[in-house]
């Protein structure tokens, strides 16, 4: 079986600062992951470096076989940073903008493509498309540049904290509808965020971050008290609720 | 009107800067980038009275002050606040250099009066051949970087992470911004190429148009705003510079009372 993501010791500095250390697993295709892990811990990082923007610095990491490079068509990629330029344009515009503007030459005349058209029906944002950006609340515009991510074709997609400042509702619509688009299409897809919870039931494995080592797995066998103390270096607690949430909190020592 | 030699030199200089200025302009305040534009003019200002100086003609220093003015400044990787900071102390200190090399020159005021407030009655048939060949190379450049200039404003991450050369991009948009500020300056003079270079810009990025709908637009306005400028100063006698910055500044102001109402 091919791996999407494979990692084999693989060190990552950044400005002389060793952000991920010794991170050794793979992913398998169609893999649907939820990077967890505080802030700081690395997972944008992770993610530029998959994206062949952050430099490799020993190790191996390799996608569907290869070794990482900028520029790959086949990955498609939700920045964390939600810039707010060009408020007045249509989410069309925008989205259009980033379609074939790897290429050199003047501005594309098109207005859309049948592809994004059909993202677009399947994640029910045809109307969002024709409204200015900036005037689209937090998961209208998430919804938009999901759309965005998922043209091309890609076979992963990295998704930088797609569910960050949005309502506890819309959390959970944007995870479906992602869940939902990814599954149907079998692509591998690694969502990075601060809480499992909105994740539950979509996701089939956790990545978790934290104090630049890794530990992966199924979301029972990493939210588990032992798993996390180790990997944070601190006693940590999971509480379960009845409901099926899941809580990390500092524990005691016993 | 249009009986006179200059009047016809006029028009068609103010045609051509209009082209350029609003279609870099719109980038420009696409980009939050109209107070780099202002004191790229400025610094135009310190290349031209440094060549008048040297004896050269001060357009060829305005030229070259001002496309180096924007690959350096777009090298500059700042934070935003930082960066207003370097900008506004580089836009006293080259008006600083300019009025030295004005009192170095022992020139008429009227020389520091072309160069500030525009000049645009005096365009003689070779400074519009010099016109005509920057509008061109900026429009072939213009035409070369258009889409990925306009994917690494938008989405400057995602850009780099599809492999475009953002930084590249970016430098080579600022030197094209040197030429159209250093040719608005031949038109508006130094002290007012907001007026040609962001004011239709700002306005066609406020109508919400499209990129390629709102890049005609500003050029259109932009010229548009010129030759109206042109032909409200024949009739009423007032300064050209002055025309056109309250043609800018009104239909501006209009576009936002529309977009109010509406």
């Amino acid at each position: 079986m091919t791996h999407a993501i494979s990692c084999q010791t693989l060190d990552v500095d950044l400005a002389g600062r060793r952000i991920l250390c010794g991170l050794s697993f793979h992913i398998p295709e169609g893999s649907i992951v939820a990077v967890l892990g505080p802030n700081g811990a690395g997972k944008s990082t992770f993610f530029r470096t998959l994206l062949g923007l952050t430099p490799v610095t020993r190790g191996a990491l390799s996608l569907f076989g290869q070794p990482v490079r900028r520029g790959r068509a086949d990955i498609g990629y939700l920045p964390q940073t939600r810039s707010m330029i060009g408020p007045r344009l249509t989410g069309r515009a925008h989205i259009m903008a980033t379609l074939e503007g790897n290429r050199w030459g003047l501005a594309s005349k098109k207005r859309s493509t049948e592809e994004l058209e059909a993202v677009l029906q399947e994640l029910n944002a045809t109307d969002l498309a024709d409204r200015p950006f900036g005037t689209l609340s937090g998961g209208e515009r998430q919804r938009l540049m999901l759309a965005q991510a998922m043209l091309g074709h890609p076979r992963l997609l990295l998704l930088d904290e797609p569910l960050a400042s949005l309502d506890p509702g819309r959390m959970r619509e944007v995870a479906e509808l992602t869940g939902n688009l990814v599954r149907a299409r079998g692509i591998t897809a690694l969502i990075s965020a601060h809480d499992i919870n909105p994740l539950i039931g979509i996701v089939d494995r956790v990545l978790y971050l934290a104090g630049g080592h890794a530990r992966i797995g199924t979301p029972d066998e990493i939210l588990t008290a032992p798993v996390l103390s180790r990997l944070y270096g601190t006693p940590v607690d999971v509480f379960h609720a009845p409901s099926g949430q899941i809580f990390v909190a500092p524990g005691r020592e016993a | 009107m249009l009986a006179f030699e200059f009047m016809r030199q006029a028009f068609l200089a103010s045609a051509l800067v209009g082209l350029l200025a609003g279609m870099i302009g719109w980038f420009l305040v696409l980009r939050g980038q109209s107070f780099a534009g202002h004191a790229l003019s400025h610094i135009g200002f310190a290349g031209a009275t440094a060549a008048l100086w040297a004896g050269m003609p001060p357009l060829a220093g305005l030229l070259i002050a001002a496309t180096a003015g924007g690959m350096g400044m777009s090298l500059n990787n700042a934070r935003h606040g930082d960066r207003d900071i370097a900008i506004g102390l580089t836009l006293s200190l080259a008006m600083g250099c300019g009025s030295l090399f004005l009192y170095l020159l022992h020139g008429p005021a009227s020389t520091a009066t072309a160069l500030l407030f525009g000049n645009v009655f005096g365009i003689n048939q070779q400074t519009l051949q010099i016109l005509a060949g920057t509008v061109l190379a900026g429009l072939i450049g213009l035409g070369t970087i258009g889409r990925p200039l306009l994917f690494a404003s938008l989405q400057p991450e995602l850009a780099e992470a599809r492999g475009v050369p953002v930084q590249l991009v970016s430098t080579c948009f600022m030197a094209m911004a040197g030429l159209a500020t250093a040719i608005c300056t031949e038109v508006t003079g130094v002290l007012l190429v907001f007026t040609l270079m962001i004011g239709p810009g700002a306005t066609a990025l406020r109508l919400g148009l499209n990129p390629v709908t709102g890049l005609c637009t500003s050029a259109i306005l932009a010229i548009a705003e010129a030759w109206g400028g042109l032909t409200i100063s024949w009739y009423t006698d007032a300064p050209v510079s002055f025309c056109i910055a309250a043609l800018s500044a009104a239909i501006f102001g209009l576009t936002t009372l529309f977009r109010r109402r509406g």
